[in-house]
């Protein structure tokens, strides 16, 4: 093998190389092109200085502009609560009511209450808040502590049978298992289906009316129709929070389930709870 | 224990040994393209001068298009995401029309190639238009080819200094009027220009104009040809364009050869005399630097300059134009063949000739006929098809459409009265810059009412909507089947809307849910 292979077509020199008899030219480069790559060392060798890029045992040199991407997003993050600064002492001055009314401050508020929602709630209420058995639907119209807005912070602020909240919403319905007969109770959550739907044995439905008017109305009303101040459930609609039916209703009567819920003004803070109270009546069924 | 002549002695070479090193580069040789004239170099100030036109003053267009929507001919709204195209409006969605004009410009492309060769290289192309440009201003300054290979070689005198800073600043002012004309494609151009001079125009104005002022004043000015030989794909892809009656520029040697600078010399001594004299003007006038008589290459843009320099060349001899022209090469081949006798000798210009100096009757020349072949044609019919379907499509697109996403979280909410209750947001896109009363009426879904968030009125199933004038509505709908109607699991109804004025409507089929055990 010569030193130089020149290319016959061309008269450039080739590189030496071989690959089935393809042979690569060894054509200089454009000076240019050589003139771009020694900028582009130059330029990497400044960057490395300007930014943070070598790793030393601890950490990595800082760079002499002072960059780090940690601080970019502690600004913006910032400049994101300057930019909701206006709305959020809007909210935190307005009362509920006041916030679902301004179309503004309503989409700002069901933004954030959607947000506090999904961290919060959706462990009992699901991720689209329409629980399971045991855990209220809260996209329904059917509101055991009632459904207003207002009603709504109320609970979210104080919760349900929270025992270290002093203002928390208390209900307790006594187990009947050992206050009424068995019998007794047969006949009254028959008579509690036939509010709503039809029933096994309709012979049944007279008695517990009677054992209904004499147990139950104090706290459920004489129609049934329950008690918001109480959080006495309707009896006569379709929604069932631990399920419908005569067995399930007596097995409520005997020894009834009660939900708890916690207090979350001291967690979340009072415009939280009010953003969380706007999002929930934006769900469909507040009243 | 091996002596050393036992070792096996292998082939092989140290490839970057500093013996057979080669330079690592090499200096771009200086290319002073002298002024060419005649019918071709006319042709291209016309090209110069409409394309240069419609890139400058396009932006400056107006259009009315009412109170709702800027007035600007040709205008990217990226803030708002609307293109506009005189009478035509683009939303994102519709990006296809993009899409398809593109198709369209590449199919359009190898039309052109398979034709006229590389047309759009040598005449349109903005890196040749601008390099056309900036040696206008270079040859107005510096004078034409010998003053400026003078002026380059000599030393740097005062003359030369005002000359060179002279050009270099108009060639930036150039440059800053190109980058500058891009912004107002994307801004109401009289507004943008006095933001832009008085200081208050968006950054990023400001940084496009200085981005692209560098890129035409580096690309334009210093780089020129080697932005075609280099950097750019397409003198690569070309030669799968071509084909052999594709036309491009071509030294026509079965007349030119052999060339002779002592022509009536040679024909005392008996030589064959060909009608090239070797006066290299070709070569002067070429902005590329090539010698087109060494053949297709891929560094010719085919801006045909070479073909009036030496047809200028051979009106002064008195010869027939033509030396180098537009050929095939298929009618090149033929023309060969007769020249050299079918391959048997080199080539001889009497063979050409017939006895009185005529072109002889069995060379080939050009005839339009060549355009109509399968190949142009197939890329006519792919190019028209795409464009009837475009128009096609734009004639007949919607201007008013509905969308709905029904919610999937919960899937239906059963009500204290029994009744099924499914979430529904509904987009209304008013796609056309006037205020619209959009009507949503439910059809199918037997007994069931809707309620829209934010209108206070009772359920009902047909809803009067006001939308802003290009824009999009965005509504929370509620749709409520009493429990006595609820069908199946699934039921599907239609969401239709309708404008009133324009009788224009859409329909989106949406599904109705409710639990198993409701019915």
């Amino acid at each position: 093998m010569s030193n130089e292979h020149i290319d016959e077509v061309s008269g450039v020199p080739t590189t030496g190389h071989e690959w089935d008899g393809i042979k690569e030219l060894n054509n200089p480069l454009p000076r240019w092109w050589v003139w771009t790559f020694y900028i582009t060392i130059v330029w990497a060798i400044g960057y490395t200085i300007a930014y943070p890029a070598w790793p030393m045992l601890n950490s990595a040199t800082k760079g002499v502009l002072g960059y780090s991407s940690r601080n970019d997003v502690k600004n913006e993050l910032a400049a994101a609560e300057l930019a909701k600064a206006e709305y959020a002492a809007a909210v935190q001055s307005k009362t509920v009511s006041e916030i679902a009314g301004d179309d503004a401050l309503r989409e700002f508020a069901v933004a954030a209450g959607s947000a506090a929602f999904k961290v919060n709630c959706v462990q009992c209420h699901a991720s689209g808040a329409q629980g399971s058995k045991g855990f209220p639907n809260l996209n329904d119209d059917d509101w055991l502590w009632g459904g207003s807005a207002e009603q709504i912070q109320q609970t979210i602020t104080h919760g349900i049978r929270f025992a270290s909240d002093p203002d928390t919403r208390l209900a307790e319905m006594p187990a009947f298992g050992e206050i009424i007969t068995p019998d007794q109770i047969v006949q009254a959550s028959a008579y509690v289906a036939s509010l709503s739907g039809p029933v096994q044995d309709a012979k049944l439905v007279e008695p517990g009316a009677q054992v209904f008017a004499e147990n139950c109305a104090a706290c459920h009303g004489d129609n049934a129709k329950g008690n918001k101040e109480l959080g006495a459930p309707d009896l006569t609609d379709a929604i069932w929070l631990y399920g419908s039916g005569e067995t399930a209703i007596a097995a409520q009567i005997r020894a009834p389930r009660h939900g708890v819920m916690p207090a979350w003004v001291e967690r979340l803070g009072e415009t939280r709870v009010k953003e969380l109270a706007v999002y929930i009546h934006s769900l469909g069924g507040g009243e | 224990m091996l002596d050393n002549t036992q070792v096996e002695r292998l082939e092989a070479e140290a490839v970057n040994s500093a013996r057979i090193r080669q330079p690592l580069y090499a200096p771009r040789k200086k290319v002073f393209p002298k002024r060419a004239s005649g019918s071709f170099r006319r042709f291209k100030w016309l090209v110069m001068a409409i394309t240069l036109g419609i890139y400058y003053l396009t932006p400056w267009l107006r259009w009315d298009r009412g109170p709702f929507a800027p007035d600007q001919a040709v205008l990217i709204d990226l803030a708002n995401r609307r293109f506009y195209f005189f009478f035509i409006e683009i939303w994102p969605q519709e990006f296809y029309y993009v899409a398809g004009l593109l198709v369209m410009a590449g199919v359009g492309l190898f039309l052109v190639t398979s034709t006229v060769g590389r047309a759009w290289c040598g005449y349109t192309c903005p890196q040749t238009v601008w390099v056309d440009l900036f040696l206008v201003v270079e040859r107005a300054i510096e004078g034409d080819r010998n003053a400026r290979m003078k002026l380059d070689a000599g030393p740097w005198t005062a003359r030369k200094l005002v000359l060179r800073l002279s050009k270099h600043t108009i060639w930036l002012v150039i440059a800053a009027a190109t980058g500058g004309a891009w912004i107002f494609y994307f801004a109401d151009a009289p507004t943008l220009i006095g933001e832009v001079f008085t200081g208050t125009a968006a950054p990023v104005a400001y940084i496009t104009i200085a981005v692209l002022t560098a890129t035409t004043y580096t690309f334009g000015g210093l780089m020129r040809e080697q932005v075609c030989t280099y950097m750019c794909p397409w003198p690569r892809i070309q030669a799968a364009m071509l084909d052999e009656n594709s036309l491009t520029v071509t030294y026509n040697d079965w007349r030119g050869e052999p060339r002779s600078r002592h022509a009536k010399k040679a024909q005392a001594a008996g030589q064959p005399v060909g009608d090239c004299v070797d006066c290299n003007a070709c070569v002067a006038v070429c902005p590329m630097g090539i010698d087109i008589r060494d053949g297709q290459q891929l560094e010719c843009i085919t801006c045909a300059l070479c073909i009036d320099a030496c047809d200028g060349v051979m009106d002064k001899l008195g010869k027939e134009r033509g030396l180098i022209s537009y050929a095939t090469l298929s009618d090149y081949n033929v023309n060969m063949a007769v020249a050299t006798a079918g391959g048997s000798c080199s080539v001889n210009p009497s063979l050409v000739r017939t006895d009185g100096g005529a072109f002889s009757d069995k060379l080939a020349h050009f005839h339009i006929r060549k355009i109509f072949r399968p190949r142009t044609f197939i890329y006519m019919g792919a190019w028209s098809a795409i464009g009837l379907a475009l128009v096609y499509s734009l004639l007949t697109r919607d201007r008013l459409e509905v969308n709905v996403l029904h919610d999937r979280n919960p899937q239906f909410v059963t009500l204290s009265d029994g009744s099924i209750r499914n979430g529904y947001t509904v987009k209304l896109l008013n796609m056309i810059p006037e205020p619209r009363t959009i009507i949503v009426t439910m059809q199918g879904l037997q007994g069931a009412e809707m309620n829209v968030v934010g209108v206070d009125l009772p359920a009902d199933r047909s809803f009067a909507i006001a939308v802003e004038p290009d824009r999009l509505k965005t509504l929370k709908v509620f749709v409520r089947q009493p429990a006595d109607q609820v069908g199946s699991a699934t039921q599907t109804f239609k969401f239709r809307v309708e404008d009133k004025a324009s009788f224009e409507t859409d329909e989106y089929t949406a599904t109705f849910n409710a639990p198993e055990i409701a019915r």
